[in-house]
């Protein structure tokens, strides 16, 4: 059972197009909800019982989000969809973009209309130029097909969906950055609170939500929250969609069950090369804590396994590393990204992201010093939790992981001026 | 009122405060960087992490509310940990360069890194280094040093009202510059050299001059504009060498505008006057203080004895002290001249009987900026009174409509709800328009006269959208500028700007010319009205501004003049100075024209080398002191008039200090009535005007700041322009 929520065109033939997603039952939730002018307590209450929560790395829970937007409040709304998806490790979002736009859609018009949005905005990372076409494709679709608009299909709902080019910069994924961005500033994150939901795009109201989360929604609907959830298990309901990259035979994007077994995903993805040995696993994005292939053969998929093994599932991108892997190297080019990727707003993550890099990038060339390991902790510890938004956090994550549980490579590369897996 | 607990005191703190400001409140000090109290908050230096009961994460003191219960600890072992290492991260690629910083010794990082800094850095990688920006003659950059606390580009957002500095490029790569290269141009710029809490933005006129150290601060008062901010002297050697805001809440918060901050540079100008001197067969010479006051006295008798006393007329610069133009007034008049001025500016003169004490802005400063709507006319606000422009601005901010009737479409930094640009001759039938229109929709019965005056004005839609926008306001502010003053129908606008004021309940306000207008009224340095009868007139007027060149007199004092600036007609006036019999200059400087026209000068302090008073705008009196010696062989102007009054021997003039002559001034003016109340009568349209006003260029004002280098390169400084519409 694989490949059947947000990947459920993938088999056939232009699955992008609007008349392959109907004929799989596309669009029908949509017009049950403009027919029947469904309570959006009912859609939250759905959405609760199917245990979703955001697939964009915080795990949020999606019904609850929705809920928390002002219902008695006259006056515009919006309903964003945060495809800016730029952490290392996941291309997830953007082959929904370029496989399923409509699902994306569907489920962007069911939020507007439980949320009280009837304008939406999908912004795309930047370097997605071929899955923004065929999203900007399926608008077209969309709207000429009547189900988006003004009065959708005689109903009185109006709902107006945009989506906007990125400009490539990683922090834009954080929501009020993006939101920032969308309104044509410098992509910097917004002090929280207040929080979208109350202070949102251009100050109105608004719900982010990641695409995958977003995706799921019209299934969600159509076959029941109970489903959903049971294909997943307690309080981690649904499928997820793993990127599995790096030293796997068949990297790709994998929709299989919330709690999964991490070997069995491996195994879906062809194990890892002939005659290599697994090593580590970063099992959620390049910010999360990386784990050694021991504690990841025992873990399943799921948000509180991840998170009891001393990890998270963030983004579902899991990067697998053989042993021909030098840790020191992958480390260093994890933070020389975060490095670049700062948004230079608070002091500990755009002055730390540089020197954590450069430092880490000092050991790898050996010229590392014997008390450098410990500084390089110390100073992470100093970046998290005290930023405005998570890339701080991301930024220090990897570094204290990676030493903690490879601190004898980096300690080889101090003391012998090399590499120890190559050597 | 919201009950916290900060470091185990518990108080109460306002609702919606921020930690930081119920911390400052009570005196616990939070450290900072981004946070300050008259901008937005970042919170992006991430300094002022503190320790608050059941947070996980250390929260920034500048973006916390103050919640019921709160208990907050800015001591403990998480807050100080927090705190320090947001040091280290500030000072790894800050240089170590603080032995030639300006900013050394006042420096809130260096201070702040005394407390919470390493002994030594654990930092072994290579430092940032920025490339400096030049951004004009005011501000100096060393980018290197920045901290990125965005308070600058904040300051240029929110306060200046004119978007010129931004942080462009992302993480380490940021940088704060200009959008795209250019000098900075706001009227308040130099506010941003206090903000920079390091020296990345330092004041180019200053640097390296002194050291923070080896200076003593004096209080002071800014003697440039009406609105007598009040300000710091910094004083080494018996230098003034520079000019800081001291914080006044009532009057310029904590700014100052650069005209009262960089025009100390004038104060040492090359033709600074530092001796008497005097001119006998056309040449001058350096002379005693006995010997110039002997020629200065024999030459005024003669001629006094020759023409009579009527043909000595006086000119004094609206900047100069009360006490000045007081003893001044009194000296002329005691000689039996009525004919002395202080509005060398001014054309129409014909309502001066009917003016007010003098003038006035109708209400507070504080006060301005809580209005509603503002109805400018002919006022160049935000160059011209550049506190006072904030103040509107800040009003606009909040929604306040600010509107103008103007003859040149001055660029400002507000936004304005309606804008009317006519010619000088179109001004009168601008606001007889929105007198117009506020009669027709508030169907009020018209005060006497005004039907017939608006019978053939015809109304704009501009006209009554401004009507409108006064009548709905609560409190609406109408105010006249100072090329309202220089009008040639002024008492016709001044007339009808009243009516408009009285019609929708606005308070009507002037905005007056140098930095003691209002002083020059209340002491008498006006033709028809002496101290003791400062709302009454005299029977006979002397002849004013004006009349005494139309009419040359054989002998004049000037008092801070400069003719060929402070004149409506340099022309005119060099012209009779030079035909004249006899001229006494009392200034500060020597210039070509003064020294043309003069026959004697005696040198006088300017307002930092003598005590005195400024009355601003709104009334207020501010007595300051010297803070430094007079230079050379100048005096104090208060100390020469006296001793000129008891040569002269005039009675009255026996004062031991300048208090003496401030307090006989009040006394005579017993209580001064805060007003611009006036009976009504009618004015007339004056239908041709031909005539031009002459734009004073807003670093021409006075004969101090047309001396101050720096300023006179900023873009604004350009000189005397006629703008034709």
């Amino acid at each position: 059972m694989a490949n059947e929520i947000c990947f459920r065109t993938l088999n056939h033939k232009e699955p992008w197009a609007l008349s392959t997603y109907q004929s799989l039952g596309g669009y029908e939730q949509w017009k049950r909800i403009l027919k029947k002018k469904t309570p959006p307590q009912e859609i939250i209450n759905e959405l609760k019982e199917s245990a979703l929560r955001g697939r964009g790395g915080a795990g949020f829970p999606t019904g609850l989000k929705w809920s928390f937007m002002p219902r008695n409040v006259e006056g515009q709304k919006y309903i964003v969809c945060n495809s800016d998806e730029g952490e290392p490790g996941t291309f997830k979002d953007r082959d929904i973009l370029r496989y399923n736009p409509h699902a994306l859609i569907e489920g962007m018009a069911i939020a507007g209309y439980t949320i009280g949005a009837n304008v939406g905005y999908n912004y795309i990372r930047g370097e997605f130029r071929e899955p923004y076409t065929r999203f900007e494709n399926a608008l077209k679709e969309a709207r000429a097909a009547g189900l988006l608009g003004k009065n959708i299909l005689g109903s009185g709902v109006d709902f107006e969906l945009h989506s906007q080019l990125g400009a490539g910069a990683y922090i834009c994924g954080e929501e009020t950055a993006l939101l920032e961005s969308l309104e044509g500033k410098k992509g910097q994150p917004r002090f929280k609170p207040p929080f979208p939901a109350s202070y949102g795009l251009y100050g109105k109201p608004t719900t982010i939500n990641n695409t995958e989360t977003l995706a799921s929604v019209p299934m969600i609907l159509e076959k029941g929250g109970k489903w959903f959830h049971e294909l997943g298990k307690p309080n981690n309901g649904g499928t997820k969609l793993f990127s599995v990259s790096g030293h796997v035979q068949k990297p790709g994007n994998y929709e299989v069950g919330m709690g999964t077994p991490f070997s069995e995903l491996l195994k879906l993805a062809g194990g890892v090369r002939e005659g290599r040995r697994l090593k580590a696993v970063i099992p959620g994005g390049s910010s999360t804590p990386i784990l050694p292939a021991d504690v990841m053969m025992d873990v399943t998929m799921d948000y509180d396994a991840l998170s009891k093994a001393g990890s998270m599932l963030g983004a579902g991108s899991v990067i697998v590393m053989d042993d021909s892997t030098c840790m020191v190297k992958a480390l260093a080019r994890i933070a020389h990204f975060y490095f670049e990727e700062s948004c230079g707003q608070c002091t500990p993550c755009r002055e730390g992201t540089g020197w954590l890099s450069r430092v880490i990038h000092r050991i790898e060339h050996g010229e590392g010093k014997s008390t450098d390991l410990d500084m390089l902790v110390d100073v992470s510890k100093r970046i998290e939790g005290r930023t405005i938004c998570a890339l701080g956090d991301a930024a220090a994550m990897p570094v204290v992981s990676f030493i903690k549980h490879f601190r004898d490579e980096f300690q080889y590369h101090i003391d012998h001026k090399r590499c120890m897996v190559s050597a | 009122m919201i009950n916290i607990e900060i470091d185990g005191l518990k108080i109460e703190a306002q609702d919606g405060a921020m930690l930081i400001e119920a911390a400052d409140e009570v005196g616990i000090s939070i450290p900072r960087f981004c946070y300050h109290k008259k901008l937005s908050v970042a919170a992006n230096c991430r300094m002022c992490l503190v320790d608050v009961e059941k947070a996980a994460k250390p929260l920034p003191a500048c973006a916390t509310p103050v919640t019921e219960g709160m208990k907050v600890f800015t001591q403990s072992q998480k807050a100080i940990s927090a705190q320090k290492g947001v040091m280290e991260f500030l000072l790894i690629n800050h240089p170590l360069d603080c032995p030639i910083c300006d900013q050394g010794g006042e420096c809130d990082l260096q201070d702040l890194a005394v407390g919470y800094g390493g002994g030594e850095t654990r930092y072994s990688e290579n430092k940032r280094v920025v490339k400096n920006k030049n951004i004009g003659s005011l501000i100096a950059t060393d980018m290197t040093r920045c901290i990125h606390c965005t308070r600058c580009v904040r300051f240029g957002e929110e306060i200046a009202g004119v978007r010129e500095l931004g942080a462009i490029g992302r993480g380490e790569h940021m940088e704060i510059g200009t959008y795209v290269a250019s000098t900075i141009s706001s009227e308040l710029s130099g506010n941003m050299i206090d903000l920079c809490p390091v020296g990345a933005l330092t004041s180019k006129p200053f640097r390296y001059s002194a050291r923070n150290w080896e200076m003593q601060r004096h209080p002071s008062i800014a003697g440039h504009d009406c609105v007598g901010s009040n300000i710091d002297l910094d004083v080494r050697d018996n230098n003034i060498m520079r000019v800081v805001p001291r914080e006044n809440e009532e009057i310029n918060e904590t700014w100052i505008s650069d005209r009262d901050r960089f025009s100390y540079e004038g104060l040492n100008s090359k033709d600074r006057l530092t001796a008497p001197m005097i001119k006998q067969s056309g040449e001058w010479q350096r002379v005693s203080w006995d010997t110039a006051l002997a020629f200065a006295l024999n030459g005024v008798k003669e001629l006094v004895g020759r023409h009579g006393a009527e043909h000595l007329g006086t000119l004094v610069s609206p900047s100069a002290t009360l006490e000045e133009m007081y003893l001044l007034q009194k000296l002329v008049r005691g000689l039996g001249s009525s004919n002395i001025d202080h509005r060398v500016r001014q054309l129409d003169f014909s309502d001066q009987n009917r003016a007010p004490a003098f003038p006035y802005l109708g209400q507070s400063i504080e006060s301005l900026g809580q209005s509603d709507a503002v109805l400018l006319v002919g006022a160049n606000i935000t160059k011209d009174q550049p506190i006072l422009g904030h103040r509107v601005r800040q009003a606009a901010l909040f929604g306040a409509k600010v509107m103008c009737v103007n003859s040149v479409d001055y660029k400002v930094n507000m936004p304005l709800a309606e804008k009317l640009i006519t010619d000088v001759a179109g001004m009168e039938a601008a606001l007889a328009g929105i007198l117009k229109a506020l009669l027709n929709m508030n169907k009020i019965a018209a005060p006497s006269g005004i039907d017939q005056l608006l019978h053939s004005v015809s109304i704009s839609a501009t006209h009554e959208k401004m009507a409108a926008n006064l009548s709905k306001a609560s409190h609406g502010s109408v105010l006249l500028g100072l090329s309202a003053a220089s009008h040639p129908a002024y008492s016709t606008l001044y007339a009808l700007a009243e009516c408009i004021a009285e019609l929708s309940g606005a308070k009507l306000g002037s905005l007056s010319l140098g930095a003691n207008s209002a002083g020059a009224w209340l002491s008498g340095a006006v033709p028809h009205r002496t101290a003791d009868s400062a709302s009454s007139n005299q029977t006979s007027a002397g002849l004013n501004a004006i009349q005494m060149f139309t009419a040359p007199r054989k002998g004049y004092f000037l008092f801070g003049i400069e003719p060929e600036f402070d004149s409506v007609d340099p022309v005119v006036t060099t012209q009779s100075l030079k035909d004249a019999e006899f001229v006494v200059a009392f200034s500060s400087y020597a210039s070509t024209v003064l020294s043309d026209v003069a026959n004697v000068f005696l040198p006088i302090s300017p307002y930092t080398e003598t005590s005195g008073t400024f009355v601003n705008v709104e009334g207020r009196w501010q007595s300051f002191k010297g803070v430094v010696s007079p230079q050379e062989d100048t005096r104090p102007a208060w100390k020469i008039l006296r001793v000129l009054g008891n040569l002269f021997e005039l009675k009255g003039f026996d004062y031991m200090s300048s208090i003496e002559v401030r307090d006989e001034l009040k006394k005579c003016l017993g209580d001064i009535k805060l007003s611009n109340k006036r009976a009504w009568l009618c004015p007339e349209l004056s239908g041709n005007i031909s005539e031009q006003i002459v734009e004073i260029p807003i670093y021409g004002a006075d004969a101090i700041t047309r001396r101050a280098v720096s300023l006179s390169i900023t873009p604004d400084a350009t000189g005397h322009t006629i703008v034709m519409n």
